[in-house]
């Protein structure tokens, strides 16, 4: 009777994990660490974004929506699109001629132009504002000169794109270096040596090896060139209806307890982050191979 | 690698001192460097151009005013305990995504990024109606008589959320390419699992610690949005000191906010030099 015991001919496998099981750990001591850091995420992930949306709808969804409809709000919208369409195209350019430049040739200097290109991330916001007031301001280097032209740079379009563009310099270009790195010149000289010009190459061999690396870099580029606060907040002088972004928006709403009208706001600007992360994580998971290698923040 | 003929345009002098084969080296590296010159260097050097106005003098006496003092302990010593919280919780949670399966694992990994996601004003507001006396976290700690909001300990809670992910994200990989091998050694050679984890596991991982706590504490440092709504920003107290630049820029002191922003400047620049130093000592030993 014991030897009927029947043992399916398949037996279930545990699904293939890639870690192999911890050694040594007790199921006690896994799911505590477990615990802690589902715990800490929560607090420090989970509530904000919950935060958001609630205080956004406290007063109902109509409230919610109403909030849109002033023109203030409108304007800051279609100001941060503004912004945005100009500043991440312009350091896509410059990431591009960066990394073609750094990872296809070998010339001295090149670790200094690195490290060059990611100065910008260790500046703190505030003072990547406060270099442009220094230039273009009233009492700025060329302050006479744009005043003389009736120009305005700083309290304007052009400074907020300035600062944009400062605070979000090092994207592309870091997402593109160690990709490019490892992909080496191979393929490009091939072409070269079968006639192809400069132009073609660039098209037709590199962008489709690079394309997935380059919309992970525009992604986060345009992230936070959209959501940048500080350095906008210094060049802007906060001009109602003119110069104030969404992020700027958001603080003059909640300075005058309008709560509902900046959660509102702020939740636009948390879901475009969620949607940053979703496409980042969906490219991750489909491109992982196409993208830099080793990814630093 | 032979001396090769750049772009063929790129004059005689670079010409020996480029290799590479591929056309549109003058192109993208005299748009690189006009680029790089007109929207980093130059502004950066108008500043510290503009800050030796102040002469020595000027920064001594800037230094020696109490409300900078205040501002700089205040937007350094936030940002150090901030930092140092998250090098011991970003480990454990690096160590939990990577070691562990469990349902929701992918999507934790996913959201561990948020707080680089999200914009910092965002952030900010939320963080302060969080942890307002009337808030979700805020009306749980009132009663215990812990004051989050408008106090120094709300400036440190905006850097924990800030800095979440550096320290993460950079002991991740080195976490999971961590050869098992050699802790099943120190298993069968008898060790307990905390000696293990303590003497075999860690060691390998401080340089990539340590590189993630220097540029959460760099960012840390710098943050401005996330703070402001949350601090209550009174001088000498919750002032921090990228707040106090922009109320000097707004009194028309620019000389002050120049000094302050240089002071900041050089420290940065230095947290970068050491992050550099970290990671190249960390490669020439594995």
């Amino acid at each position: 009777m014991a030897t009927d015991q029947t043992f399916p001919l398949d037996p279930p496998r545990p699904r293939a994990l890639p870690v192999p099981p911890p050694i040594g750990e007790t199921v006690v001591a896994r799911w505590t660490l477990v615990a802690i850091a589902g715990l800490f995420l929560a607090l420090v992930l989970v509530l904000p974004i919950a935060g958001v949306f609630t205080e956004g709808l406290r007063k109902g969804i109509w409230a919610y929506f109403k909030s849109f409809g002033d023109p203030d709000a409108l304007a800051s919208i279609q100001l941060t699109l503004l912004v945005a369409v100009i500043s991440v195209p312009a350091n896509l350019v410059f990431g591009v001629a960066a990394s073609w430049a750094i990872t296809k040739f070998d010339f001295p200097g090149k670790s200094l132009l690195i490290t060059l290109i990611d100065l910008p991330f260790s500046v703190s916001p505030v003072v990547s504002g406060l270099v442009f007031v220094l230039l273009f301001g009233a009492q700025g280097l060329f302050g006479p000169f744009l005043a003389a032209h009736g120009l305005k740079v700083i309290f304007a379009v052009p400074g907020l794109v300035l600062a944009t563009i400062f605070v979000t310099f090092p994207f592309v270009a870091r997402e593109l270096i160690p990709l490019m790195e490892a992909q080496g010149a191979a393929d490009e000289e091939a072409a070269l040596t079968l006639g192809a010009s400069g132009w073609t190459i660039f098209r037709r061999v590199t962008l489709p090896n690079i394309k997935w690396g380059l919309l992970y870099g525009v992604l986060l580029c345009n992230a936070r060139a959209m959501g940048e606060f500080g350095a906008v907040s210094v060049v802007s002088g906060h001009i109602r209806g003119l110069t104030n972004t969404m992020p700027l928006q958001v603080e003059i709403l909640y300075n005058e307890y309008d709560f509902v009208g900046a959660f509102a706001m702020a939740s636009i600007l948390a879901g475009l982050a969620l949607i940053t992360l979703v496409l980042k994580t969906f490219l991750e998971w489909r491109f992982g191979d196409e993208l830099a290698a080793n990814r630093r923040h | 690698m032979s001396i090769a003929t750049s772009s063929g345009r790129g004059g005689a002098g670079r010409r020996r001192l480029v290799h590479g084969v591929l056309p549109g080296f003058g192109l993208a590296m005299g748009w690189t460097v006009v680029w790089l010159s007109l929207i980093v260097l130059f502004p950066l050097v108008a500043l510290a151009v503009k800050a030796s106005g102040l002469g020595f003098g000027g920064f001594v006496k800037l230094l020696q005013d109490a409300r900078v003092q205040a501002a700089l302990e205040l937007s350094f010593g936030a940002a150090l305990i901030a930092a140092l919280v998250n090098a011991v919780f970003g480990v454990l949670v690096a160590w939990v995504l990577t070691r562990y399966r469990f349902p929701g694992r992918a999507l934790i990994d996913a959201a561990v990024d948020l707080p680089f996601a999200l914009p910092t004003a965002v952030a900010g507001i939320t963080l302060a109606a969080l942890f307002a006396k009337t808030g979700w976290i805020g009306g749980l700690l009132a009663p215990l008589g812990i004051e989050v909001a408008y106090t120094r300990l709300g400036v440190v809670v905006a850097l924990i959320f800030v800095g979440l992910p550096f320290v993460v994200r950079t002991v991740q990989p080195l976490l999971a390419d961590l050869d098992r091998e050699v802790e099943e050694a120190a298993a069968t050679l008898g060790a307990s699992r905390l000696t293990t984890v303590f003497r075999v596991l860690l060691p390998p991982l401080v340089p990539s610690i340590l590189t993630g706590f220097t540029l959460a504490f760099a960012r840390g440092v710098g943050e401005y949005g996330s703070i402001v709504f949350i601090a209550g920003n009174m001088p000498y107290l919750t002032e921090i000191a990228p707040l106090l630049i922009v109320i000097k820029l707004e009194e028309f002191d620019w000389v002050g906010a120049t000094g302050i922003a240089c002071v900041m400047l050089a420290i940065s620049f230095s947290l970068l030099l050491v992050i550099n130093l970290i990671q190249a000592h960390a490669n020439r030993r594995s």
